[in-house]
This record gives C-alpha cells, sequence and structure tokens, in this order.
C-alpha cells in the first residue's frame, strides 16, 4: 500500500515525550546500573557483565523464576476457563445483567493490599471462615506454616480478585456475536457443545488472548497481595520475582545487581507481550 | 545527567540503537518497504524484522553469560551475523 502522507507521526510526539520521561530514561538509568556497582550515582565502579553472571548462576533467583511461572501458569490455567464458565452462564437480557456486570466489577475495584489483608483474615484458622471451616472438616490448614497452604491461598486470592476480569471480557465477546449464528445452529440442532466449540470460542479468541496476556502480565509482576498476605513465606515459598527485586534493590541496596536482574525481568515480559501481539494481529489479518 | 551513572559502553549502545532507529527511518522514507514472508513463520515488515534480530540478539546474550565463560564479544559477532540474516532473509 503506497503511503501519500507521514505528517500523522507528528501527533505522536507527546507520547513519545511521556514514554520518555516515564519509561525510557529510567531503562536506560537502569541499563546504566546493571553494569556498576553502584553505592551512589558519583560512588560506583565498572564491573561489565559480573552482575548478568551472578544473577543468571543464582539458585534462589532462578528458584523465584522457576516459581513465578507454575504461579503465572496455575492462575491462567484456572482463571481462563472458569471466566468462560461464569460468562457463558451470565443472563444474556433483563435484570440480571446489570446486577451480575456490579457484582463481577466488585473485586476489581478492591485494591491490591486491601485484598491482601482480607485473605489474611479470611485464611485464619481462628477468625477466619475459610481456614476455619477447612480446619473443622478435619485438614490441617495453615497458611503461615505450610508452603502447600499459602500457595493455595494466594492462588485462591488471585482467582478470587481476577476471574471477574476475564468473565467480563469474554462476557463483551460472547454479546458482539450475531444472532443469526445461534440461529443457524438451532437450524442444524447443534449441541450446546457444538455451539461452543465451533461459533463462541472461534468467535472469543481475540478476546481471550487479550484476558490471557493481560492476567499473564499482572500474574507475573504480582508482588502486593503475597506480600500482605504471606510476606513471601514460609521460608520462601511464595517469593516471587518481583518480592525477590524488591528485596534485593531496597532490602540490599544492591542496586547493580538489582538492575541486571530488572533488565533480564523486563526481557521475559517484553518476549512475552511480542509473542502475544504478534498472535493478536496474526489473527486480525486472517479474520 | 549525573544520577544517571552513565558509563561509555552504555552510551555507545544506546547511541547505536538510536542510530539504528534513525537509519531505519530514513530508509523506509526514501525506500518504504513492505510486509514479506521469508523463513521466518510469520509476515513481516523491516521493523518487525529489527525488533525479533534486537530481541533474539539480547536473548542470545544472556544465554552466553549464563553457559560459558566465553567473552561478551563473541555473542556480540553471531547475533550481528543473525541480525543480518534475520535482515536479508527472514
Amino acid at each position: 500500500m503506497k503511503t501519500y502522507n507521514n505528517k500523522a507521526w507528528w501527533l505522536v510526539l507527546p507520547v513519545f515525550a511521556l514514554v520518555a520521561f516515564s519509561a525510557i530514561i529510567p531503562m536506560m538509568t537502569v541499563v546504566n546500573y546493571s553494569i556498576q556497582d553502584i553505592f551512589d550515582p558519583n560512588t560506583r565502579y565498572f564491573v561489565g557483565t559480573e552482575w548478568y553472571r551472578e544473577i543468571l548462576a543464582d539458585p534462589r533467583l532462578l528458584d523465584s523464576l522457576l516459581r513465578q511461572f507454575v504461579y503465572s501458569l496455575c492462575v491462567l490455567v484456572i482463571e481462563v476457563p472458569l471466566g468462560i464458565i461464569v460468562a457463558l452462564s451470565m443472563p444474556r437480557r433483563g435484570l440480571g445483567v446489570p446486577v451480575s456486570l456490579i457484582l463481577l466489577s466488585l473485586p476489581l475495584l478492591v485494591p491490591w493490599n486491601v485484598v491482601g489483608t482480607i485473605w489474611q483474615i479470611i485464611g485464619r484458622e481462628d477468625i477466619g471462615l475459610y481456614g476455619w471451616i477447612l480446619n473443622s472438616i478435619g485438614l490441617d490448614y495453615n497458611y503461615a506454616s505450610n508452603p502447600r497452604d499459602a500457595w493455595a491461598t494466594v492462588l485462591i486470592m488471585d482467582v478470587w480478585h481476577w476471574t471477574s476480569l476475564v468473565a467480563l471480557l469474554c462476557y463483551s465477546g460472547l454479546r458482539s456475536i450475531p444472532d443469526v449464528y445461534y440461529q443457524a445452529a438451532r437450524i442444524d440442532r447443534a449441541s450446546h457443545w457444538a455451539v461452543f466449540r465451533f461459533i463462541q470460542l472461534p468467535k472469543l479468541k481475540n478476546v481471550l488472548l487479550i484476558a490471557v496476556m493481560l492476567r499473564f502480565m499482572d500474574s507475573f509482576m504480582i508482588y502486593t497481595e503475597p506480600f500482605v498476605l504471606t510476606g513471601g513465606g514460609p521460608g520462601t515459598a511464595t517469593t516471587f520475582l518481583s518480592q525477590t527485586l524488591t528485596q534485593m534493590a531496597l532490602g540490599q541496596f544492591d542496586l547493580g545487581r538489582a538492575a541486571a536482574f530488572s533488565l533480564i525481568y523486563f526481557l521475559i515480559i517484553l518476549l512475552v507481550t511480542w509473542v502475544f501481539y504478534t498472535a493478536m494481529t496474526h489473527n486480525d489479518d486472517k479474520g | 545527567m549525573g544520577w544517571m551513572a552513565w558509563t561509555l559502553p552504555t552510551a555507545l549502545f544506546f547511541v547505536g540503537i538510536a542510530l539504528l532507529l534513525v537509519a531505519m527511518t530514513v530508509w523506509q522514507t526514501v525506500s518504504p518497504g513492505h510486509e514479506r514472508k521469508g523463513f521466518l513463520p510469520l509476515t513481516t515488515s523491516r521493523g518487525d524484522r529489527l525488533f525479533i534480530g534486537l530481541l533474539a540478539s539480547a536473548y542470545g546474550h544472556l544465554l552466553l553469560l549464563a553457559l560459558t565463560d566465553w567473552p561478551l564479544w563473541i555473542a556480540t559477532g553471531v547475533c550481528v551475523v543473525g541480525m543480518v540474516i534475520i535482515m536479508k532473509w527472514g
């Protein structure tokens, strides 16, 4: 396609200036820090690639990375199918529509640290509903001392907080499917499964890609909720990447290593985002 | 700019990236490119191929640092060759 005029690019300049200040300049600083041992901007020593070599061989960080991938995978495996089921069960007309939309939006409005605090209380075995019920049916549940329970609670907390987002996105996708598809399916006497498999799921593809990308990104940089709920414990069982990074940068004031670590973290996010972006635009081209 | 803790290698790196972007813009203006399909499993524009090449180079450097004790310029050399291949036939 022939390009007649590129003047519209000037309109991007304000955004470019904003991004420069909020992202590009800080990112450049992080790159600068990552190859130096920094005490303050005036007291610094060039170390080359030493931090990168150390980080890529540090078992604590590799464990944290693995834990993070497993966590994000669990989040996606639970929240995406659950969100689709919730969206499919939502009413299509009548008073039920606004009521269900408001109810589903409520968890999304709760701030992260409040979610952590809510689940800290709910999970307690003495006064918390969830912890008390599990203990009273004979399960030895304690999220503060048992890594398995801590993981389960952090995951359930995330599911409680964010499944609504997937459900709302899927619901909007479902509502955009023209009725003629369903009419054709009725004429063909298609089963519910066939309608889902051959009409709803293909039409939801792009929305689901966005939902998967958003949930992956959010879960991959999760910090506040597990920090408030478990503080990363017991031991390091729920210490995810961002918490490890924060401990390194602010706790140990190890700015050089933390900078190198954040760049690796950034590259992972960049790759995943690019894969999703490409998948989405590829779908658009095809569809 | 002292707070940004500049060093010569990082300054050269960013100047290189900036020059690359300027050169790509000029190239696109003078001789507009089109999306095409090469050995990569998707249709790509020049900019896409540059991005893929740069991202692959970043991972290539990290891989070398993680798995070997070799000096970094070996990865840089391999990545430059890789970048040319991706830009030309990708």
